[in-house]
């Protein structure tokens, strides 16, 4: 299938039809260094992963915790650049790949580039979709009409502050899926998953009208199998930024797939086949 | 007087606007609400006038600056002392109208974010006067260049957190602030400190700070039966400069100035309007100092209060509209501007305002006899004094005196 056209959604008809609950797994692009993210991209999706978001370093990065933080600001000290992010991609899809692939970001990198030009190039790189983190829906006409002509899809951030009318607004605004931001918070691991979390995605179920991710603060196979529950699929980014910094570079790809496979409770079947 | 409201999505022509995460959205319109009534609310309205008079010294004053207008050339040069408001510049005035705005929306706790520390102090002052908690946001780097604000800042009961990420300076302590909001949006009010970030903010400042223009342009014509040639004041996020401009923008024979930070003057200053092109940081739309990757770039200026790579959106529509001018002069230039003024008037500016002051004397000398130009001096220069001092080179004269006695 090609890039866009529809490769996300019928990813979330799959899983629909698995009854399974997928993973999304997000990992900034160029680190820990240049070369490393093609190598990461095949253990997470060795390891189970339904979705691969790849994070488009900016230098203020407003709305991730300490983690995600550093590993943007180290690949921009390597000189990771937007257009270095599509070489990564198109090395990516080069090694055989065909899983869903979405760059998330910030606005303004975008902006530099050109909207209408990187869209397009991302497709052409194989990118399906495409996450600005600092674009609510009233800034995004232009984006979304450049992600709509280039195949892409503009998926659309809703969060616990979000009223019905603006879950509606978002909903219309995007497809593919919708990213539900699980806090009222920055990104980063965390021991529990919000109270009110629930009550949250139900919410945005019954007024956005596409398939829905959760995402921040989910570390845990208890938490993805929690978030199951109610969720289409759950996002998980900063526990696995975390493994990246620690793990020589030797050990990278084993120690990715082993954690991926364990969320995702690949590693239970094994023992149990 | 017409002044310029932003549209429905908060943009002054191509610049403002709302780029930020979703989660703050709700908090964005409920505080554009909440400003919409309590604008035409009188009661408000007098309370914050009760203030601004009985807490922060309003008016303050326009000083004729006879001997610095001499010494310059030939056009008088009058000063909008916004130095002798309470906490020292003109921050407490917008610090005073949203303190007041987050009582009514029910926020017992305060963000705020401080570059040289003039906003902080002016924000734990008014905080502690209206018994709101106050936490407030630092770069490390300014931190360490404005150590008496901090102190300052602590005495009055606030918390001050520093930040230690990418260039540790206002920039960083913004980009925490929010990180702080996202995170306690239901509880907190940000106060934003200058006239930048996400509708309604640009707004609700310039709106607080137009107090300073209203006050100078009628001082102005009573004083000398008519209005200025020129009126300069500096700009970082820009929020003194607009304050002031919003007062004389329908006087179209009034030139308005703004002075941005050239920094050593090397190209690496904080001029975002002059060396800037259009980007997006801090929610809105606006000159930018940014590489050509969309990466922002890290300023550098004597000036903790202007070292910062964006401006306030209405800025950048006044730049492009061509209503004002923006220009900028160095660290050396700003230090000279300080020193003239000390020694001609017997007033010690914040170094922001010194920019204001060394651009307005090289101007005096350019225009004609019976010109005349009205600065701001947005703030007093205590807080300056080890910088000035190091700059200078200052501690060894002193020390020669003392080893002398």
């Amino acid at each position: 299938m090609p890039a866009g056209k529809g490769r996300i959604t019928a990813t979330f008809a799959r899983l629909k039809a698995e009854g399974r609950t997928g993973l999304i797994t997000f990992v900034t692009a160029g680190y820990p260094e240049r070369t490393a993210t093609p190598e990461i991209v095949r253990a997470l999706v060795d390891g189970g992963a339904d979705i691969v978001e790849l994070g488009v370093p900016f230098s203020d990065p407003l709305a991730e915790g300490p983690v995600i933080q550093l590993s943007s600001h180290a690949a921009l000290e390597q000189g990771v650049t937007p257009k270095l992010c599509l070489d990564i991609v198109r090395e990516i899809r080069h090694n055989n790949v065909a899983t869903p692939l979405v760059l998330m970001g910030y606005y303004n990198p975008l902006l530099a580039y050109g909207v209408t030009r990187f869209t397009r190039d991302a497709a052409e790189a194989g990118i399906d979709g495409l996450i600005v983190v600092d674009l609510p829906p009233e800034e995004a006409g232009e984006t979304r009409a450049a992600c709509a002509a280039a195949g892409l899809d503009f998926i659309p951030l809703v969060a616990p502050t979000s009223s019905d009318e603006r879950l509606k607004l978002a909903g219309q605004s995007g497809s593919g899926f919708v990213y539900c931001v699980s806090v009222r918070g920055v990104t980063g691991v965390r021991e529990q998953l919000p109270a009110d979390l629930e009550a949250f995605v139900r919410r945005v179920c019954r007024h956005a009208g596409l398939p829905t991710a959760v995402g921040f603060g989910i570390s845990r196979r208890e938490h993805v199998e929690a978030v199951g529950r109610y969720s289409d699929a759950a996002v998980i980014g900063s526990a696995i930024v975390r493994i990246l910094a620690d793990a020589p570079p030797a050990e990278r790809y084993a120690r990715v797939r082993a954690y991926v496979e364990q969320v995702t409770g690949r590693e239970s079947a094994h023992v149990q086949g | 007087m017409t002044t310029i409201l932003p549209d429905e999505r908060g943009y002054f022509g191509d610049y403002g606007g709302r780029y930020v995460p979703e989660t703050l959205m709700s908090a964005l319109e409920e505080l554009t609400a909440a400003y919409e009534e309590v604008r035409l609310d009188p009661t408000f309205g007098a309370e914050l006038e009760r203030l601004n008079r009985d807490y922060v010294g309003r008016p303050t004053p326009i000083t004729y600056a006879a001997n610095l207008s001499e010494r310059s050339g030939r056009a008088r040069i009058y000063l909008k002392r916004e130095d002798l408001a309470h906490t020292g510049a003109h921050k407490i005035n917008n610090a005073l109208g949203q303190g007041l705005l987050a009582k009514r929306l029910g926020k017992r706790r305060i963000i705020a974010e401080t570059g040289a520390g003039q906003h902080g102090v002016a924000t734990a002052s008014v905080c502690a006067m209206l018994g709101l908690e106050c936490v407030v946001y630092m770069g490390t780097e300014d931190i360490r260049r404005q150590s008496l604000n901090v102190y300052r800042m602590r005495l009055l009961g606030a918390e001050v957190r520093p930040v230690d990420s990418g260039s540790r300076t206002l920039k960083d302590a913004i980009n925490e602030a929010i990180r702080d909001w996202v995170t306690n949006v239901e509880s907190s009010h940000y106060l934003l400190g200058s006239a930048v970030g996400p509708h309604p903010y640009p707004r609700i400042v310039r709106d607080f700070q137009s107090v300073i223009g209203r006050e100078a342009r009628a001082q102005m014509l009573e004083r000398d039966g008519r209005l200025p040639d020129v009126v300069v004041a500096c700009v970082g996020g820009g929020s003194n400069a607009i304050g002031m401009f919003s007062a004389f923008l329908d006087d179209a024979a009034v030139r308005l100035v703004g002075v941005e930070a050239a920094g050593k003057g090397d190209g690496h200053g904080a001029a975002s309007l002059l060396s800037g092109t259009p980007g997006v940081l801090h929610g809105a739309k606006s000159y930018l100092l940014q590489d050509a990757f969309g990466q922002v770039e890290e300023t550098e200026s004597i000036s903790a209060g202007l070292d910062y790579p964006g401006v306030g959106p209405e800025h950048s529509y006044l730049k492009d509209s061509g209503r004002a001018e923006y220009v900028a002069v160095t660290d050396a230039e700003a230090l000279a501007g300080f020193r003239l003024l000390c020694e001609t008037e017997g007033i010690v500016p914040a170094l922001e305002s010194a920019h204001a002051v060394a651009y307005a004397a090289r101007m005096a000398g350019e225009m004609e006899e019976g010109k005349t130009l009205l600065v701001n001096l947005s703030g007093r220069g205590d807080k300056d004094m080890n910088t000035v001092i190091a700059a200078l080179g200052l501690a060894d004269s002193a020390k020669a005196v003392d080893d002398r006695h």
